[in-house]
């Protein structure tokens, strides 16, 4: 298997941007995605439960040392930030705030980066500050994909600009292009599965 | 690493195994000592709602607020006890293994910047009075009345290598233990339930929880969302 996790950070912008990649993501998508959205620290986490609704996969809070299973979305819980540990579970933590954001995009990536180096996928989306650009500079110092929104596409263009700014990308794309991308790069994996 | 003039973890390795006073300060400076005032309204609705009026029931009551850092959640405790009546005959240890930490805790003097989230947080948790009755405001800092820090107890404790040192009805110990792995997380919650009378109140952080440690048989529920627990008789 290639890509054993995708990490996705989003920030404005980002309810539409979720909502459509649930919607067009397949039940049977394999490679686990992990999310860090931007999020108001007194937030009630329900908006995962809708997102779930909406989805052919499983979506759900990252949980304290909760082990990452193939074919289930996590997503940050607000305010805590979110890391992956080498043995691929996840820590939460009330570090101080990166990027004026608590969990912090940059947090997830670099962490997740050390946790599978060439075998992860990071993908940067809609958003209004510059919060990931480092992280996944560091996804592709470690020999992982980087994705990035065209931000032209973008419902706040300067998030994924930042993260142009910050690394050679593999891939700039449209979000219709990146699930497609992603489809793509899970199919021959599901084929070794069955 | 910037402040101690090293310039590589190998200088620091050899630092911290001769040099007993830097090894010291080395891990205060790892410790986290991220907190805020009514961080996580709910859990303080639900203490207001849930805990009061368990604790009501006894003549003197004795609270730890373990990892209280530099002592806002103590703060916080200490204030809706004013509210609720109760502060006069409670006792709160406030316990954490960073000196730094405690020693501002003990003065309380915090930042006036913060206060305008402290605010809404009190507010949200369902403060009964005006927040900025609990502090005075001087320049860029506030201090806490002195009337709050009364009956609390600063003292060094460390969770790990240190033991029981009371029996209380009420343990605070919020995200503290997302720091510990699994052992660790099983030996302090033996302390954790050494140290509660029976009946007592164990209040975790909102991500933290009894289930994959040894104690989880030993407590009832008093409210699963907010990870509020009570230890069974």
């Amino acid at each position: 298997m290639k890509y054993e996790a995708i990490v996705i950070g989003v920030s404005s912008g980002g309810m539409n941007a979720l909502k459509f990649i649930f919607s067009a993501l397949p039940a049977g998508f394999s490679i686990p995605i992990i999310i860090v959205q931007h999020i108001n620290a007194h937030s009630d986490n329900e908006w995962i439960k809708l997102l779930n609704n909406k989805s052919n996969l499983t979506v759900k809070e990252a949980d304290e040392k909760e082990k990452i299973e193939p074919g289930n979305v996590y997503i940050a819980p607000a305010n805590y930030h979110l890391m992956i540990e080498n043995n691929k579970t996840f820590s939460l933590t009330i570090d101080e705030y990166v990027n004026f954001a608590r969990p912090s995009i940059d947090v997830l990536f670099e962490s997740a980066a050390e946790a599978y180096k060439s075998k992860l996928i990071g993908v940067v989306l809609t958003g209004s500050n510059s919060d990931g650009a480092k992280g996944i500079r560091r996804i592709k110092e470690l020999g992982g994909m980087a994705i990035i929104q065209d931000p032209q596409t973008a419902e706040s263009a300067n998030m994924p600009a930042s993260a142009i700014a910050a690394v050679q990308p593999d891939y700039i794309l449209s979000l219709e292009k990146i699930i497609e991308l992603l489809i793509k790069i899970d199919k021959p994996i599901k084929q070794i599965t069955k | 690493m910037a402040l101690s003039g090293l310039v590589d973890v190998s200088q620091i390795q050899s630092k911290v195994l001769k040099d007993e006073t830097f090894a010291h300060e080395l891990l205060q400076d790892l410790s986290i000592t991220v907190t805020e005032m009514f961080r996580d309204k709910d859990v303080y609705k639900s203490l207001r709602k849930n805990v009061i009026p368990v604790l009501k029931t006894y003549p003197f009551i004795k609270i730890w607020h373990a990892g209280c850092a530099t002592g806002e959640e103590a703060y916080s405790m200490a204030i809706i006890l004013k509210e609720e009546g109760l502060y006069d005959r409670t006792t709160i240890y406030a316990t954490d293994f960073n000196q730094h930490a405690l020693n501002r805790a003990k003065e309380g003097i915090f930042s006036n910047s913060m206060m305008k989230e402290y605010t809404a947080n009190y507010q949200l948790s369902g403060g009964k009075k005006s927040f900025s009755d609990y502090y005075t405001s001087n320049y860029d800092n506030v201090i806490m009345n002195q009337s709050l820090k009364k009956n609390i107890v600063w003292a060094n404790h460390n969770l790990v290598t240190d033991s029981v040192f009371a029996e209380v009805h009420l343990i605070l110990c919020r995200n503290v233990l997302i720091y510990f792995d699994n052992t660790l997380q099983n030996k302090v919650q033996k302390l954790f339930y050494e140290s509660l009378i029976n009946g007592g109140i164990l209040c975790l952080g909102t991500k933290e929880g009894l289930r994959f440690t040894d104690c989880y048989e030993k407590y009832s529920e008093l409210d699963k969302k907010q990870r509020i627990f009570k230890k069974k008789y």
